[in-house]
């Protein structure tokens, strides 16, 4: 399609100045700064992670002691959920993404698109002052009371988690707006990427779940400064009420999280199946369910805080029910890889590990919403194991395939394919040798936040000790090559995976500043790519035809167009 | 796949680059405001579940308690709110119809109006604070004026419903307040001349968000001052 000369004005060339980067309104840029934010903190927070594990090596004291690990831990759970998992799908990959898929110039709102990315930036700082200004303590839940009396910054953590809230509330609105008012001529609902169906199915619980978080965590700060005594026993106050309060936030939270990675999982698997996806409308809507059923489970987290029987049990049937769309989705998903024919490149590999990782974790945790077995392994390692595969084997592991399928799309280079099989590789063997033994020790009773435990779990929690190295491996192999590939990295065609949404098909190698030239004109479906080679013709590029065949072959021997 | 060519024909100033047409970016814009206000209503449901909670557990305590909030002011407060309502959509129908001088005018009343709500607020928030009725820990009422004997209100729970009471009209206020800003901007820009028929959005929403504002000060009346 459009021809792309090495000289060509893109949206990184096009103005060079550190201004242009800091007050910029184009949704792809923000996204870039978003990037690199979010993987710093990511870096930070994956650190504190290691040295979570280091201390678990062996029972007793080894290199902190217990007040130094409760920080560690709290402040490894802040960042991670509230400064990594929830803005990374979406105000990443959703903001470089969405518009181009939606044949759109930008997002409705580029300002607010800017203010949001400062207050994301604003509220992380807030949050890590935190650690230079006290103690922190209470893990990423911070339950009243226990957050009330202890620590003596958690004022600064709320104060960030506040600001942080606002920042995905404006991304939310930002993207229902856009997908609602700025599709391309021709690109009905039937015809949406299943990306932007996750994303709008994210943004919606975005909207109305995280004012709740907002006005939670500003009441615990007027507790906290004036005690106002409604989450304070003490004073009368009801700390069952901050924890219903919390979840009917955080655990929507959790499709917030997990929501934008199916979309991804989506792309993923259309693309290399090369196969439209079967069930496409399932598919599209079990995204919607898990948002408005999302919103109604929130009880499962209480199970053992005094709320009434009838109310766990409902939320206990209800918690149930979740399993049912998301079942759909990876059953849809395996059928699509059934009729397609694989190509397993590195994003690929990525789809497949979360098609295991996650249903681990999903399968999990429809047992923990079963009431006796919940009551047994609340609170032990077991809910830890169980989050993670969720969260990192969902979230993470599809975070980091969209960024290897959209990389080329992001820097216009294509990465080193052997060594993006290596550290895929290295992930999956690092996550489950870090995890899976913490099944086993929180089935067996080990109790999570605690920096200490009885000498019949050393073995296993060396062994998860040890992966959490190669799990580490792999992600600073994916840091290099990916940093590498910016400077020595061939250069990429405009559509090297043979995608067929218009993020690939309608945009230069680099896009221009504004997308496209023309504005697209949409006459088929996100993923037909049974018109594949109507639509490709000859051209050498993109048609997905013969790049199964070695890695890293896209340009080799084939001209600049 | 077809081509359509981009549009290029004259664009009026207001218009964005990034939309095809001046109904487009109103749609969006007031769409999105329709959004926040949602997010807004969310934001005040964890105070009102937080009220009606401690309400269900200690209804005789919230009704002796709120004998201490003057009705009066209240009520006069929600006339003054309805009003400034009332000016908001004046103003938006005198956008519509190019009445520059009419806009200013009705915008210029709706900001006094607001200022008239904050003033009453502050009034009722001092005379509680001179007689110790704070939030929470340091509630300690006492001394007598308007026919009550403060003391007698320090009862077990009492504290929580002025915590509620202080935070739930806090949050209003401080919306209020955001509003004055919102508008100071607007009349400065209605002033310039930056609305006609043709564009009037920035008007219109915030319009939308002050009739929120006055809406849950409707709720908050009723529960707060009068039962």
């Amino acid at each position: 399609m459009s021809a792309d000369a090495s000289t060509s004005v893109n949206y990184l060339n096009h103005d060079r100045s550190i201004k242009s980067w800091l007050l910029t309104l184009d949704h792809k840029r923000i996204g870039i700064l978003y990037l690199v934010v979010i993987s710093l903190v990511f870096l930070g927070a994956g650190i504190l992670a290691l040295f979570i594990r280091l201390e678990q090596i062996a029972p007793g004291q080894d290199i902190m002691g217990p007040d130094a690990y409760n920080q560690i831990f709290t402040i490894h759970g802040v960042l991670m959920v509230f400064a990594f998992i929830i803005p990374a799908i979406p105000a990443i990959l959703g903001n470089f993404v969405l518009p181009m898929q939606l044949g759109a110039k930008d997002v409705a709102f580029p300002r607010l698109n800017l203010l949001s990315f400062y207050l994301y930036v604003g509220g992380a700082l807030i949050v890590l002052s935190a650690l230079l200004v006290g103690r922190i303590d209470g893990g990423w839940t911070f339950y009243a009371p226990y957050s009330i009396r202890v620590g003596d910054s958690i004022l600064f953590v709320t104060m960030g988690v506040f600001v942080m809230g606002f920042s995905s509330i404006l991304t939310g609105v930002n993207f229902i707006v856009t997908i609602h008012k700025m599709r391309a001529p021709g690109l009905t609902w039937n015809r949406l990427p299943l990306f932007v169906w996750s994303l709008y199915s994210t943004a919606i619980v975005q909207v109305l779940a995280t004012p709740v978080i907002g006005i939670t965590v500003l009441l615990l700060f007027l507790e906290r400064l004036l005690g106002i005594g409604i989450f304070d026993p003490a004073l009368g106050g009801d700390p069952v009420l901050f924890q219903h309060f919390f979840w009917f936030y955080s655990h929507p939270a959790v499709y917030v999280m997990i929501l934008p990675a199916f979309g991804i999982i989506s792309e993923l698997i259309g693309t290399f199946s090369r196969h439209r996806i079967f069930g496409y409308r399932f598919v599209a809507l079990s995204s919607i369910a898990i948002a408005f059923l999302g919103a109604l489970v929130w009880g499962h987290h209480l199970f053992v805080a005094g709320q009434s029987a009838l109310a766990s049990t409902v939320f206990s049937l209800l918690t149930f029910l979740i399993g049912i769309p998301t079942g759909v989705k990876v059953v849809n998903w395996v059928v699509t890889m059934h009729q397609g024919s694989i190509q397993l490149r590195t994003p690929m590999l990525y789809a497949l590990m979360f098609l295991i990782l996650f249903s681990i974790g999903g399968f999990t945790g429809i047992m923990l919403g079963v009431l006796p077995i919940d009551i047994h392994l609340h609170d032990t390692y077991f809910i830890v194991a169980h989050f993670h595969y969720v969260m990192v084997g969902g979230n993470v592991i599809a975070a980091l395939g969209g960024l290897h399928y959209w990389w080329p799309k992001i820097t216009g280079k294509i990465f080193n394919e052997t060594l993006g099989r290596i550290a895929a590789g290295l992930i999956f063997v690092g996550f489950n040798l870090t995890f899976f033994p913490q099944f086993i020790t929180g089935s067996r009773g080990m109790p999570r936040r605690y920096y200490d435990y009885p000498v019949e779990f050393e073995s296993l929690n060396q062994l998860s000790t040890y992966g959490s190295w190669v799990l580490a491996a792999g992600m600073f192999l994916i840091a290099g090559y990916l940093l590498h590939s910016l400077f020595k990295g061939k250069k990429a065609s405009a559509n090297p995976w043979g995608s067929l949404t218009l993020e690939w098909t309608h945009t230069n190698r680099l896009p221009i500043p504004h997308n496209f030239e023309r504005t697209p004109i949409v006459t088929r479906g996100a993923y037909d790519f049974h018109l594949a080679k109507d639509l490709f013709k000859d051209e050498p590029s993109g048609n997905g035809v013969d790049s199964h065949q070695v890695p890293d072959l896209e340009q080799e021997g084939r001209p600049e167009a | 796949m077809a081509e359509a060519s981009t549009v290029t024909a004259d664009r009026p100033k207001h218009l964005h680059p990034h939309f095809v047409s001046s109904e487009q970016q109103f749609d969006a814009a007031k769409m999105g405001m329709w959004l926040f206000l949602v997010t807004e209503i969310l934001l005040f449901s964890g105070l009102f579940v937080a009220y009606t909670v401690f309400r269900i557990w200690y209804p005789e305590v919230f009704s002796h308690s709120a004998e201490l909030l003057d009705w009066r002011l209240g009520g006069l407060n929600t006339i003054v709110l309805l009003a400034s309502s009332l000016t908001v959509a004046m103003g938006v129908h005198y956008a519509q119809t190019n009445e520059r001088k009419k806009l200013v005018r009705a915008l210029i009343l709706t900001i006094c109006f607001a200022a008239v709500f904050m003033i009453v607020k502050y009034f009722e928030y001092t005379g509680k604070f001179a007689h110790g009725v704070f939030p929470g820990v340091n509630f300690d009422p006492h001394g007598t004026a308007g026919g009550h004997d403060y003391a007698a209100y320090n009862i077990p729970f009492a504290a929580q419903f002025f915590s509620i009471y202080f935070v739930m009209t806090g949050v209003h206020g401080l919306h209020v307040l955001i509003g004055i800003g919102l508008f100071s901007w607007i009349v400065i820009r209605a002033n310039k001349g930056h609305f006609s028929s043709e564009y009037y959005t920035p008007v219109e929403i915030t319009g939308l968000y002050w009739h929120l504002v006055d809406i849950i000060w409707i709720f908050l009346f009723p529960l707060l001052y009068l039962i």
